[in-house]
Formats: C-alpha cells, structure tokens, sequence
C-alpha cells in the first residue's frame, strides 16, 4: 500500500473512518518510505519506529472501541527537531544538545498527542533555527526534493522536504523570520505562520522569544488548516499567548472563496532582486485572484525596507540572552571538566565546541548590539523600527483585508551558494520578517514553477492579527483554481525520487 | 575603516563565553563587520517620538493562581546533566585560586 504516502491527511482520515485502512498500515507506509529516500533527503534526525507505531495502534484500538476521534486522529507527522517531546532526542540541530531527551512534552506535542496525531520523528533544522537552508544544521544539510543538488529553505527545511518527498503528509514546524513559509515556498507546499501567541511556545527551545511562532505545514490548505486547528489556542504555560478563539481557520479553507475581498500588493516587495520567474508566478496568482472576485490594489508599507536589519539586531539579541542557559551545567555537552579547569572555563569550552559559526555570529552580534555605548542606537533604534512597520501594516489594513507578495525574492538555491556570505543568505527573508515584526498572521502557498529553474515559487499572504482565516481562505481558493488550470496541485509534479531498497 | 575590530571581536567572544582559535576570529571578525555595516541602518531611521515595541502584542503580567501543581522529580530534572552528584547538578569549581 506505498500509495497512502501519496494521500492527503483528510483522504488519510476518510480511508481510516471507512475502515479500508488502519493507522498502522498508514504509519507504516511512511515508515518504508522514510527508509527508502531518506538517506537522500537527510529530512529526518530521528525516526521513532516504535514509538510511532505504538501511537498508531493505540488510535486503531480507540477507534475499534468506538471512540469520539478527532479529524486527524492516526494520521500521521515529522515534528521540527526544536519541539519537545518526552523521552525522544531533541537537538534543534546543534551538537550543544547531541543526545539529550526532554523529560517534558511541548504544549504543541502535547495537543498533537491528544488529537491522535502519530508523531513520526523529529525533523532537521539550522542550528537553533538560525539560517535558511538547513546548512547550520550540525548533522548535514537536508536535500530539496525537487532538485537534490539545492537546499529546501530554513530554517524547517526538514519539515517541507518531508512533506515534499512524501514522507509525511503534516509537519510541524517554527517561524521567527520566516522558517515556516520560505522552506513551505522552495518546496511547493504550504507553510503558515500563526498570529504570533496564537500557538503555544511552551516546550519550544527559544531563538527570539517575541518573534518565535509554531505553525502547520502540509501539502493542502485544507490539510493545514485541520493541523492549525489541533495545535492553536490559548496555553496557560505561555505567558505571551492569546486568550481568545482561534480563528475559524478550517471553515476559511473549506470555504476558499475570495469574492469582494480587498488584497494589497506590496510595492516594495518586488523589483530589484526579485528573479522574473519568481514575479511572473505572483503576478499571475494575483491576476487569477481578481478573476475569482478579488479587489486588487497597490499599497505602499514604506518602512519594510528597515525589517531586515532591525530584525538582524533584535533577533541576535534575544537569541544571546536564550542561549546563555547552554553553559553545559545542566544538560547538554561539556567539554573540558577535567578537576583543574572552572566553571566559566568549561562554559566557554562548551559552547565553543557545541557552537556553530553562525550561532557563535548571532550570539557575538546580539552581545554587541546589547552592550553599554550600542544599546540606544542599535537595540533601542530596531524596536523603534519596529513600531514603525507595524504601523505600516495597519494603515495598509484600513485599505485592504490582506496584503501579498512573494513568499522568497528567488527560488531554491543550489548547496553551498550563500553559506560564507551572511548577507547574501539573510535576504532570503526579506518578505517574511515584516510579520514576525508586527506579529501577524502569514503563510506561503505553491503558485507554481519559475520558467528558468523549474523549482516552486512561494505566494505570502499576511493577515491582520488574529485573522488567520483570510490566509486560508485566499490560499483555498488559489489551490482550486490552479488545481483546475492544472489538473492536480503542484506537489504531483515533483520529480520521483530514487528509491533505495 | 571597519565598524567593529578583530579586538572587539574577541572582546565580545569573552563577554559572550566562547573560546575563538586565531582562524575562527580571522573568520568571523570581518562578517561581523559586514552584518554590523548592515543593521546600523536603522540609528537614523526613526524619530525621537516613535515609541519602542518590544513585544507584537500589549499584553502585561500574566498570573496564575497561586497553586501547587507537578513538576519534574529530581530524577527527571537530573536526566540531562553531564555530571549529577547526590541529586544535585555536579559542576566544575566556581572560585579559581587567585579568586
């Protein structure tokens, strides 16, 4: 039964409801899948066979008994490697955290427990989700689906090149800067980021604790929607979370229609440093939104320009004080304990050998833009930026209901591209950033394939705090139209992988 | 003339607890200055009467009932640490002999 791999997780759900399949044989299926093209995507850094088909059986036996199951109950999902969950290895791709196993569930993992969702194993990511291709990760880069040769975006580029290479039909995954939507974007499968506090950061090992978001990944919207659902709302674990109802996130996506809805482009996402193949994918989705009912105007967010370096001193600074509990004293590694050396010896040895480069940058950045003298022209200055984008995105929103652009100014890029060039590798997230700002609610959606590469193209839509339905309901009736234009979504185009026996 | 030197870079390293061999501050000193070129944009942005957001959502102290609840035993809590001694985290000495 290797084509359940191939089903959505509502088409997983139905099959299980109906009986024709068990949520043993679908677990499995994605077992053997994961044990055939995983040693070419390298998605995985742990796989938990056993745990996973427990959790299956466990469902099975609910359902047999005649249980109330949730919507995704048995169906199965990669979790981004920087989510606890009680008793599997969690590293957030650093070797600072090599063989430590939580002795706590996530709020996210708790809730995904609950809903019988089967978690398959933890997924690579950039060192503590600093980077956007997972090249910081420090166990291997994962490989894009569609082309090995490239990266699958970061920092959750474990989660999209699962969901991409048919190893799993949901992920979870975290958004800071982006790491949801830009892997969602290179990979042609959908990426949201919640309203931030929306989702519970509770058991999720901070980077920016103002910017840090948890959120679905799947291949459908629908899909997404039915995850959002499961893991967002109010957590009382986390000081910062949002006591209201989610938003009807899945009555959005089923609902999928746009008529009379107000989009705004933003004119100062494009141009530039945009690759044409890129811009001629969101202006077509753009043009198939006006068909289907849409009002599309331009707006201006003049101060959007600023995210990118405001974001490069606000998340460094955070990110420095986080990381200070990795002093290799309570869990972890450390290095250098041999009787004669101190305690702030063996720190500094620790985190030097547990410690990536571009860790080690944004830990020495945030320390800097931190320090007496900087304080007020750097720290200071960027959360006044921040202000500043924020009311860019509320005067856009008295005009328009959501805004767009580009999810990525260009598509995947080829391994080993951009890694000794910070810069060059931080304008990746030029488009995402503004939202994590401003808090508000975001996501990528596959509109297709540039001409030049043949690799997907992203499409962002940002919605008002709280609002995350529009995102749903602009990304529903996108995927219709184009399923219709197309004769099937984007993800049936990607290449076969190789299968290893 | 770069904005931050190899010395400040070191400087930093100490502050921030991370030993640097000579070729990773050769590394790593000059991308610093080229990230550091890039954030300095935003000193002039801003006017002197736009207030800070630290945080995307006005929310203020949150409290819970003051209430005993579980938590981690000490075998659990003790689970991940690189040395434990007595039901307690084992660490290397605090005070050096000059101290």
């Amino acid at each position: 039964m290797s084509d359940l791999t191939r089903k959505t997780a509502v088409e997983l759900a139905d099959l299980m409801s109906s009986g024709e399949t068990s949520s043993v044989e679908i677990t499995q299926a994605h077992l053997d899948r994961i044990g055939a093209v995983d040693n070419a995507v390298h998605a995985f850094l742990h796989v938990d066979t056993e745990g996973a088909l427990a959790q299956a059986a466990a469902v099975d036996a609910k359902r047999a008994a005649g249980d109330e199951l949730g919507p995704l109950a048995g169906v199965p999902l990669a979790l981004k490697d920087v989510l606890t969950q009680e008793g599997v290895p969690t590293t957030a791709g650093s070797k600072i955290l090599e063989g430590w196993k939580p002795p706590y569930d996530s709020t996210v993992v708790q809730r995904l427990k609950a809903a019988g969702i089967v978690i398959l194993g933890k997924t690579n990511m950039d060192e503590f989700a600093m980077g956007s291709s997972t090249e910081n990760s420090a166990y291997g880069t994962t490989h894009n689906p569609w082309d090995l040769n490239r990266i699958p975006g970061g920092s959750g580029g474990g989660s999209s090149a699962a969901l991409a290479a048919y190893e799993a039909p949901l992920a979870i995954g975290t958004d800071t800067g982006g790491s949801i939507r830009q892997p969602g974007a290179f990979t042609g499968t959908v990426g949201v980021k919640p309203t931030y506090g929306g989702t519970s950061r509770y058991g999720l090992i901070a980077l920016a604790s103002s910017l840090d978001t948890p959120g679905p990944c799947a291949r459908t919207t629908l899909d997404a929607a039915l995850l959002h659902e499961v893991i967002a709302g109010y957590d009382p674990m986390d000081s910062t979370s949002i006591d209201a109802p989610v938003p009807p996130v899945v009555a959005a996506a089923r609902k999928g229609d746009v008529t009379g809805l107000r989009i705004g482009v933003v004119k100062e996402l494009g141009g530039e440093g945009y690759q044409p193949g890129v811009e001629a994918r969101f202006h077509e989705a753009v043009e198939l939104l006006t068909k289907l009912g849409a009002e599309v105007v331009e707006v201006s967010c003049p101060h959007f320009q600023y995210a990118l370096p405001a974001y490069y001193l606000i998340l460094p600074s955070e990110a420095s004080s986080n990381l200070a509990k990795f002093d290799g004293m309570r869990f972890g590694l450390r290095v250098g304990d041999d009787g004669v050396n101190d305690a702030e010896k063996v720190m500094s040895l620790t985190r030097e050998a547990g410690f990536g480069d571009e860790v080690k940058r944004r830990i020495m950045l945030g320390t800097h833009a931190l320090s007496s003298g900087y304080y007020d022209a750097y720290y200071g200055q960027a959360q006044k930026v921040r202000t500043l984008i924020a009311r860019d995105f509320a005067r856009a929103y008295e005009q328009v209901d959501v805004l767009v652009s580009p999810a990525t100014p260009t598509t995947a890029f080829a391994i080993g591209d951009r890694i000794d060039d910070p810069i060059a590798m931080y304008k990746n997230d030029l488009c995402t950033i503004p939202s994590n700002l401003a808090g508000n609610a975001a996501a990528s959606f596959p509109v297709g394939l540039a001409d030049e590469d043949g690799l997907p193209v992203g499409f962002h839509v940002m919605a008002p705090v709280m609002r995350d339905d529009l995102l749903y309901q602009v990304g529903s009736a996108l995927e219709a139209a184009q399923a219709e234009q197309w004769g099937g979504v984007l993800m049936s185009k990607v290449p076969e992988l190789e299968v290893a026996r | 003339m770069p904005s931050i030197t190899r010395e400040e870079v070191a400087h930093l390293a100490r502050l921030a607890r991370i030993e640097l061999t000579d070729e990773e501050l050769d590394h790593l000193a000059p991308q610093l200055d080229q990230i550091i070129g890039l954030v300095a944009q935003v000193s002039d942005v801003a006017a002197d009467d736009i207030p800070p957001t630290s945080h995307a959502l006005p929310i203020t102290n949150v409290m819970r009932q003051d209430e005993n609840r579980p938590c981690l035993t000490p075998e659990q809590a003790l689970s991940g640490a690189p040395a434990a001694e007595e039901q307690r985290f084992r660490v290397p000495r605090i005070l050096t002999e000059e101290a």
